[in-house]
């Protein structure tokens, strides 16, 4: 009796040290590259850097304050669009998606969410840029939009799916009608947690690259037009990074501070967003 | 064919049977409601009476696979007929559930309002007095007067059911549908649901499904009592529970099955 109780002492404190352990590496990840950008990056973050735009190779100073207006702005647009279509598909799929269309659309949302982001960059490509006949802000947001739908779609089913049948059946019993249940009461209940789906949404494509390369292309100067070309970190990074400078090098680890920042802000947001919703809940 | 119709007469099923698919788990039912008294469905689980009270303010339809043939009618008016809106129908006949169902992302107010402004908008006034009222009649206003704003979560059990009875009372239905609305209640709960019957049914025509065979002695007038599906017995509380006629249901009664 007691053998057996000694044995599974060393079984669970061995699985328990297991598990910390592998936590203790997934984090580290996350703890070496914020370490890491803030050594290499911190030190050229001053005032001119977010204030300034970029200037020509060779000469000290400037910032990138056309790339974190530009990454504002593509991916302000974006989820503009993304997000109604994003919740819209969501809420259809989890209200009436039983039948075979909500088949197909949760197939096609599946398969959306696996393609590599450059391929729906060229897909932006083909059917706005060219058409249009030059790169544009407007042809990047459409290429994130496309990149966030999907997503949105799936984790606002989730999280509609997880409000209680009782809540539907107590708002039909008093005489509501479907979409005004689906609206008012179930939506509204998965508030707090389609919210957070779009933050982390917007902030998965706020750091994307590949689609950007020929929709927004990029941009030297400062431009808010929404149909010209337009710089955002991502591209201000793979520029300076890919480039021969040393001076650039130590821009693009600022900028990818700045961006990992910006996201990290959403994240706080979104966790944020979640504990209004609960506080005012309980 | 529907029968003229009786002043005394509030609801009525007519050869009510309720299937899923091609099964049938209400079969054959005929029962009257007279207008302001409390009827008790009892029976072992699984017998049908959730189902038949869901065919009462057209809910069972909305299940997966449900229909139904026979007639419901309130107040002489077939509520299957084909011109009759299930929804604006829902909003004469309040139900109330097993467990409490409060929306949570409502407060108190907004809760008990919430069947009031489905009809469209009111005057603001009009509507603070029939939400008072309502809780009223619940025996809930004077525990929430002070923090109708406060988030209908922060209720007990007890008083989250009562609640959702006043958010069916507002509206002003002629029907109140209670399906085993102590399942999930303390003693002292159901006591206030159970006194909330009484009072009530001064004004409205009450149907309860219970597990509670003292339940149903103590709020009921009349006890209709199920079994398989089938309607067995219904008669007068006080004469079911005392001098039943059929088998089945002193077997029920008197705990030897079910």
């Amino acid at each position: 009796m007691s053998a057996r109780r000694l044995r599974r002492r060393i079984v669970s404190g061995a699985m328990t040290a297991l598990v910390a352990v592998l936590s203790f590496v997934a984090v580290l990840a996350l703890v070496l590259i914020l370490g890491y950008l803030v050594s290499k990056g911190a030190s050229s973050l001053d005032w001119s850097f977010f204030v300034k735009n970029p200037v020509p190779a060779g000469q000290a100073g400037g910032g990138v304050a056309n790339a974190i207006v530009g990454t504002v702005i593509i991916v302000g647009l974006a989820a503009l669009i993304g997000l109604p279509i994003g919740i819209g598909t969501g809420l259809y799929l989890a209200e009436y998606g039983s039948g075979r269309l909500g088949w197909v659309v949760r197939f096609v949302a599946d398969v959306l969410n696996g393609t590599p982001s450059i391929v729906v960059g060229i897909f932006a490509w083909t059917w706005l840029v060219k058409p249009m006949g030059h790169f544009s802000a407007l042809a990047g947001s459409v290429a994130l939009a496309v990149l966030m739908v999907p997503m949105l779609a799936r984790t606002t089913e989730e999280m509609v799916r997880l409000v209680p049948h009782s809540l539907r059946e107590a708002a039909l019993a008093l005489g509501y009608p479907r979409w005004r249940t689906s609206l008012r009461v179930i939506a509204r209940t998965a508030l707090a947690g389609i919210v957070t789906g779009c933050l982390v949404g917007i902030a998965r494509v706020a750091g994307e690259t590949a689609p950007l390369l020929f929709t927004a292309l990029g941009n030297l100067n400062f431009s808010t037009s929404v149909l010209q070309p337009m710089q955002t970190l991502s591209l201000q990074i793979y520029v300076y990074a890919t480039g021969p400078f040393d001076e650039w090098h130590r821009l693009a680890w600022a900028a990818a501070l700045v961006l990992m920042g910006l996201v990290l802000l959403l994240s706080l947001a979104a966790r944020w967003a979640i504990r209004q919703r609960h506080g005012a809940a309980r | 064919m529907a029968p003229p119709a009786d002043a005394r007469l509030q609801l009525e099923t007519a050869r009510l049977t309720a299937l899923y698919g091609r099964r049938a788990v209400v079969k054959d039912v005929s029962l009257m409601f007279p207008r302001h008294t409390v009827t008790a469905l009892i029976g072992p689980s699984g017998c049908g009476k959730t189902t038949f009270l869901r065919c009462l303010n057209r809910m069972h339809e909305l299940s997966e696979g449900g229909w139904i043939t026979g007639n419901v009618l309130l107040d002489g008016e077939d509520i299957y007929d084909p011109g009759v809106d299930a929804i604006r129908l829902r909003r004469r006949i309040g139900m109330v559930f097993q467990r409490p169902t409060p929306f949570p992302t409502m407060s108190i107010y907004d809760n008990v309002a919430a069947g009031l402004r489905v009809n469209g908008g009111r005057p603001r006034a009009e509507v603070d007095a029939a939400v008072e009222g309502a809780l009223r009649r619940a025996a809930l206003w004077d525990e929430v007067k002070d923090r109708l704003r406060h988030s209908a979560l922060a209720l007990s059990g007890g008083q989250q059911q009562r609640l959702c009875v006043a958010r069916a009372l507002a509206p002003e239905p002629d029907v109140l549908l209670l399906d085993e609305p102590t399942a999930s209640l303390d003693p002292a709960g159901t006591q206030h649901i159970e006194e909330l019957c009484h009072e009530l049914k001064t004004r409205y025509t009450i149907c309860i499904v219970t597990h509670n065979l003292q339940q149903a002695a103590r709020v009921s007038d009349y006890t209709a009592f199920f079994y398989l599906g089938d309607l067995i017995e219904i008669g007068r509380t006080e004469e079911l529970f005392t001098k039943p006629t059929k088998e089945q249901t002193e077997a029920y009664i008197t705990g030897r099955f079910g």
